[in-house]
């Protein structure tokens, strides 16, 4: 039986010839990754093993992005956890404010995840890594902990879900309408324990920033993974980013899918999920009359140069609406960087926009742009569950950066083109 | 493994991480305060309600969302003795295992328990009871492997055993 880029990762890792659905196995990882949150759990999981250092100092990644710079006494104590136990263990990427970044923006950025490479991560979000061709997936602490000790974990392989792309997206169409229209069509658990294989001549048409994006959401579909082809637009980014050598995996020609679906890229409009499920999309052009209080840009889905671009395109000369709070987080130092560089952060800041070193608290509720009790939330993250954001009276509308920033000067949910059109 | 046995606290389809704790409790790991905070988004009294062995049934795609093993352990440490659901979310899934909260999927089970049902579990063999209604049902057994693990205490138990330690 023909095996998918995911069992064919999986199954060298773990020293097989093959693999099959449901099997378990034991493989080896290439990056064991954290955050504040789940390495401050982890630790005393990890101490628990008996583990005196972890399994390899340059594999171990630390990322203090969530509740970072600290934002109050606990978080404060979180962090020095992690700091204390990245600096014990002498790892090699410790990323600590000021170098800091969002994690799933900062370790393709690094160079430090690669095509073919087995990945777990604690954070669910993990599955980003799938767009340059590698196995990725988010676990708990224990699982974490357990990676960092030993460089292994067990893993149940994947049945495969094969999505397949064609067409060539519109304008102001990217990765999170492609994504988002995706969770909408086959639900929050329409890829449960399955493998997300991208696959088709759409692909080539999507940006290295829209594949992050879209992998990024996998989780919203119930997926363990997503996975893209390494291809031209692939190899491209792994030559700026990625200097240590690597291996693609492509799917044999009869490898299996338990199913198929089909998006012709051309046939996406911008999309909105309302509240309270990433599944519950709405073509922009049906969202109706939708007030905001508050709209974010930023975060592991949509803080990228590409995403910084887009809005920075619309919100160029304009101001953003009297009643709005608009927040901008480029994701890592170096996007922040080349946003100052290109002149953003001024046509950000001019439109009247907060613009703020990477942090990951506002996506999840945590801190910088927590939600009051009645309080709408256009937002370029990934969850719109009640009380992600702040208040469980509070409402999440997720969309993309082009439509969050032209809903930012309409002051309501807007199409970009409408904007284009001077109706707003 | 003991049998579970408790009133029933039912909830439905897709109760994220958010949901069973908040995002803006992540700023503390002991699991005992973690608890007081456990489904707070959908039901605020729930802490104070469940008692000590108390059963908590969803429907489908149970613990959704991020990854944080504070949900779990929040169910954990608040006493409650089992979780059914009609399916969980994969990462959710492999937290419970990891910690040692018994979880058990069993769609009849989670569609045929109302609130305040007396339910027992039976884990060796999966037969969960609903005492109030005398209804039987089947949960599907966990795979060998899985017995394993938690037989072995969870996860870190494991490890060390392959470690050698």
């Amino acid at each position: 039986m023909g095996m998918t880029v995911t069992q064919k990762i999986l199954a060298a890792h773990a020293g097989l010839e093959t693999v099959a659905p449901g099997q378990l196995i034991e493989a080896r990882l290439d990056v064991v990754m954290g955050n504040d949150i789940t390495i401050a759990l982890a630790v005393p999981e990890f101490r628990r093993t008996g583990a005196e250092k972890v399994f390899d100092k340059n594999k171990v990644i630390v990322v203090l992005d969530h509740f970072a710079p600290n934002k109050d006494i606990k978080a404060a104590m979180q962090c020095k956890v992690c700091r204390d136990f990245a600096r014990e263990n002498e790892l090699t990427h410790f990323f600590d404010v000021g170098r800091m970044g969002i994690e799933h923006a900062l370790l393709p950025e690094q160079g430090l995840v690669a095509p073919g490479q087995a990945i777990i991560g604690g954070d669910s979000h993990t599955c980003t890594y799938g767009a340059l061709g590698a196995f990725s997936t988010g676990v708990g602490s224990t699982d974490l902990a357990v990676g960092m000790a030993t460089g292994e974990n067990w893993f149940k392989v994947p049945a495969a879900m094969q999505i397949r792309l064609t067409g060539k997206p519109g304008p102001w169409v990217c990765g999170k309408d492609v994504m988002l229209h995706l969770i909408g069509h086959i639900g929050v658990d329409g890829a449960l324990y399955r493998s997300m294989e991208f696959t088709g001549g759409g692909v080539a048409q999507l940006s290295m920033d829209d594949r992050f994006t879209i992998a990024n959401m996998a989780i919203e579909a119930g997926a363990k993974n997503a996975v893209f082809p390494v291809d031209d637009v692939c190899r491209t980014s792994l030559a700026k980013h990625c200097r240590t050598p690597w291996t693609s995996f492509e799917a044999d020609p009869d490898a299996v899918y338990e199913n198929t679906v089909e998006i012709d890229l051309s046939a996406v409009r911008p999309t909105v999920a309302f509240p309270h499920l990433p599944s519950n999309t709405r073509a922009i052009d049906d969202v109706g009359d939708v007030p905001l209080d508050q709209v974010f840009i930023g975060s592991c889905t949509n803080g990228r140069m590409e995403d910084m671009a887009m809005a920075a395109r619309i919100l160029k000369g304009r101001k953003v609406h009297p009643r709005l709070r608009v927040l901008v987080i480029p994701a890592t130092p170096s996007i922040y960087l080349e946003c100052l560089e290109k002149g953003y952060i001024r046509i950000f800041m001019e439109a009247g926009c907060a613009v703020s070193t990477p942090t990951c608290g506002a996506c999840l509720g945590g801190h910088m742009g927590i939600l009051a009790a009645g309080e709408r939330c256009l937002s370029t993250t990934n969850r719109n569950f009640v009380g992600r954001m702040g208040h469980t009276d509070s409402e999440v509308y997720l969309c993309s950066p082009a439509v969050a920033a032209a809903s930012a000067i309409a002051g309501r949910i807007v199409s970009p083109e409408t904007l284009e059109q001077g109706e707003a | 493994m003991q049998n579970a046995r408790g009133k029933a606290f039912v909830f439905g389809d897709d109760v994220n991480t958010d949901v069973i704790l908040p995002g803006k409790y992540l700023n503390v790991t002991d699991p005992q305060e973690l608890a007081l905070h456990c489904m707070e988004s959908a039901d605020p009294g729930f802490a104070k309600k469940a008692a000590p062995g108390d059963i908590l049934v969803a429907r489908k795609n149970f613990g959704c969302g991020s990854s944080r093993e504070h949900a779990p352990l929040s169910i954990k440490y608040l006493g409650i003795s089992c979780v059914i659901a009609s399916t969980f979310a994969r990462i959710f899934f492999r937290n419970a295992l990891n910690i040692g909260l018994p979880i058990l999927e069993c769609d009849e089970a989670a569609r045929g328990i109302r609130p305040g049902d007396e339910v027992e579990v039976d884990f060796d063999s999966g037969r969960i009871t609903n005492v109030t209604l005398g209804q039987t049902f089947q949960a599907a057994p966990l795979p060998p492997f899985m017995q394993n693990l938690i037989a072995s205490g969870g996860l870190v138990s494991y490890a060390r055993k392959n470690m050698g330690k």
